[in-house]
């Protein structure tokens, strides 16, 4: 008992220094981050002024809804960014420094590995997610949402988190089979991702084979979710539509991405692929 | 207890039956890789390098070992195979009596390495190196923030720049934090891959000094893998040589060079193998991409 209980707090223990070590980057990367900070705003404002130009060229639209539909979907998919950049990160920056050996020698489990990453990414890309929004939404166009629960579309955000998360892990197994092409493939999976969950458009308008991959897809819910909350001021309550199936996802993305990522591992162990110069 | 502690066995009397620090059996690691010359050819082409060939000995717990080799002859990929870090293709490898492959997480709380590259997250200082390091064996930061003050200083590395950027660091430096970070975590087998390979004199013998310390201040099975003859000789209580693959030997020093009626080692490599120590063929070069 006392063991289990110690292997566990171990384990917390390990997946705190994930966080840490994510945190002490960030600090030494700050102005880096920010100068990525201020690309992702120029790029969600190309996407939101796509809006502004159909009106202007006679488009009959309404242009408030339709500016915040499109900035929500531009805000999902730097957030999806993010939380996929952070996961593959897991294995393509430490091979970069070459500390990838020591921490796949540490007796810290992967599953909690890879957990204090998710968790780091998900705190960091919330707070990206929330100051690009208030940024694109108030600073540059000044959009009105009277209606907008807040609180109900962070919780969507939350939930859906946990599949990304999933889907993530299978991607970052990606630079250990590859070193050199296997990050910029997670870009591929986060734009598939993206494109069938109507990222900038209503779902119905893909083809129908197109519409089948959605229903599997965890962004399509996080984005419908989290346009009802914030267009339409839908509260909790009435966003049960959309956590279940997210939770589902979840449920079965987390597992399938830690036995991806063990096989990954298992590869790389047995090629000779965790050093730096192989 | 700590877990370490129930992973290991205690030695409070002689016990026959105790297992060996480390216990290498007929271990093989094959790597194969594409060859783009040999496809173009014959359609498929794999080139393989037997890197371990059937290596067996055993580490009795406390002993300091060193394998010695040139680039290329298996070290690392020993050292890997100990880690954890590599799965091996034949044989068996077991730390304390824990299989390297069946209980990779016991033989993870029980071993640390230092290697030839002193890897590190460059932007981040010593001190954060070593802190979240620690966390993944479990140490809280109530437990490190004296730990590695005093480890840093232990290992000779200057209090005033434990919050500088490792990238400002010369080598030297950074190798001292190296070894302080598997330290930190108190392994009981530590494995050293050429931990003073292209250091300046003085650094390599501060390098050397600590190993010594470790052996008499440590409760430490030290496996020391070098190409450094002067190295082995001076640290380790028995020496191998790891020779494209193959263990030749693996005794003390004097007893190698008795049986081959040498007065050094390199004379007794030359003796065992026909070649030369420091000299590499093609075919080291390339096994050295390869192990």
């Amino acid at each position: 008992m006392r063991t289990t209980f110690g292997t566990m707090r171990a384990e917390l223990v390990g997946a705190g220094g994930v966080v840490e070590r994510n945190a002490y980057l960030t600090k030494r990367y700050i102005w880096w981050d920010l100068a990525w900070f201020a690309w992702t705003v120029a790029n969600t404002l190309t996407i939101v002024f796509i809006a502004k130009g159909i009106e202007a060229s006679g488009g009959q639209l309404d242009v408030n809804a339709t500016m915040t539909t499109l900035l929500i979907g531009a805000v999902v998919w730097a957030y999806l960014g993010i939380l996929f950049m952070f996961l593959m990160e897991t294995v393509a920056w430490e091979r970069w420094e070459g500390t990838i050996e020591y921490t796949f020698m540490a007796p810290l489990s992967r599953a909690m590995h890879l957990a204090g990453q998710g968790a780091f990414a998900i705190i960091y890309g919330l707070v990206r997610a929330a100051f690009l929004f208030v940024v694109c939404a108030f600073v540059f166009f000044d959009l009105s949402m009277p209606n907008a629960d807040f609180f109900a579309a962070f919780v969507v955000l939350v939930v859906s988190s946990i599949s990304f998360i999933g889907i993530g892990m299978m991607m970052s197994v990606l630079p250990l089979i590859s070193p050199e092409k296997g990050t910029q493939l997670g870009f591929v999976a986060q734009g598939t991702l993206l494109v069938v969950s109507g990222v900038y458009y209503p779902v119905e308008v893909l083809p129908q084979w197109m519409q089948w991959i959605a229903t599997v897809s965890p962004a399509t819910y996080a984005l419908d979710g989290i346009r009802e909350a914030i267009i339409e001021g839908q509260g909790l309550t009435a966003m049960w539509d959309e956590l279940w199936p997210l939770m589902i996802i979840g449920v079965v993305s987390i597992p399938l991405g830690l036995w991806i990522f063990s096989r990954g591992e298992q590869y790389a162990k047995k090629h000779g692929k965790l050093k730096r110069s192989g | 207890m700590t877990e370490t502690q129930e992973a290991v066995p205690m030695v409070g009397v002689r016990d026959v039956a105790l297992p060996p620090a480390i216990a290498v059996r007929e271990l093989g690691k094959v790597f194969t890789r594409r060859d783009r010359k040999k496809r173009r050819r014959f359609g498929k082409g794999r080139r393989t390098r037997v890197a371990l060939d059937a290596v067996t000995f055993t580490i009795e717990r406390g002993e300091t070992v060193a394998i010695l080799g040139q680039n290329g002859s298996g070290k690392s990929t020993l050292v890997r195979l100990l880690s954890t870090l590599l799965l091996p293709d034949g044989g068996s490898a077991e730390i304390f009596g824990h299989d390297v492959v069946a209980e990779h997480r016991a033989v993870r709380r029980l071993v640390n390495r230092v290697s030839v590259e002193a890897s590190f997250f460059k932007k981040m200082s010593a001190a954060e190196n070593l802190s979240y390091a620690a966390r993944y064996y479990g140490m809280t930061s109530g437990q490190t923030r004296d730990k590695i003050p005093a480890i840093l200083t232990r290992v000779g590395f200057p209090s005033d720049r434990r919050d500088e950027s490792m990238e400002n660091l010369s080598r030297g430096m950074q190798q001292k934090v190296a070894l302080a970070r598997a330290l930190l975590t108190s392994p009981v087998v530590l494995l050293l891959d050429e931990p003073t390979t292209g250091l300046d004199p003085r650094s390599k013998l501060e390098v050397q000094d600590f190993i010594r310390e470790i052996r008499t201040s440590h409760d430490s099975t030290i496996l020391l893998c070098t190409h450094d003859l002067a190295e082995a000789e001076a640290l380790a209580e028995r020496v191998g040589i790891l020779d494209r693959g193959r263990l030749l030997f693996l005794e003390p020093a004097d007893e190698i060079k008795r049986r081959y009626g040498t007065s050094t080692l390199e004379e007794a490599f030359f003796a065992a193998t026909g070649r030369e120590f420091e000299a590499e063929g093609d075919d080291d070069d390339d096994r050295e991409v390869f192990a």
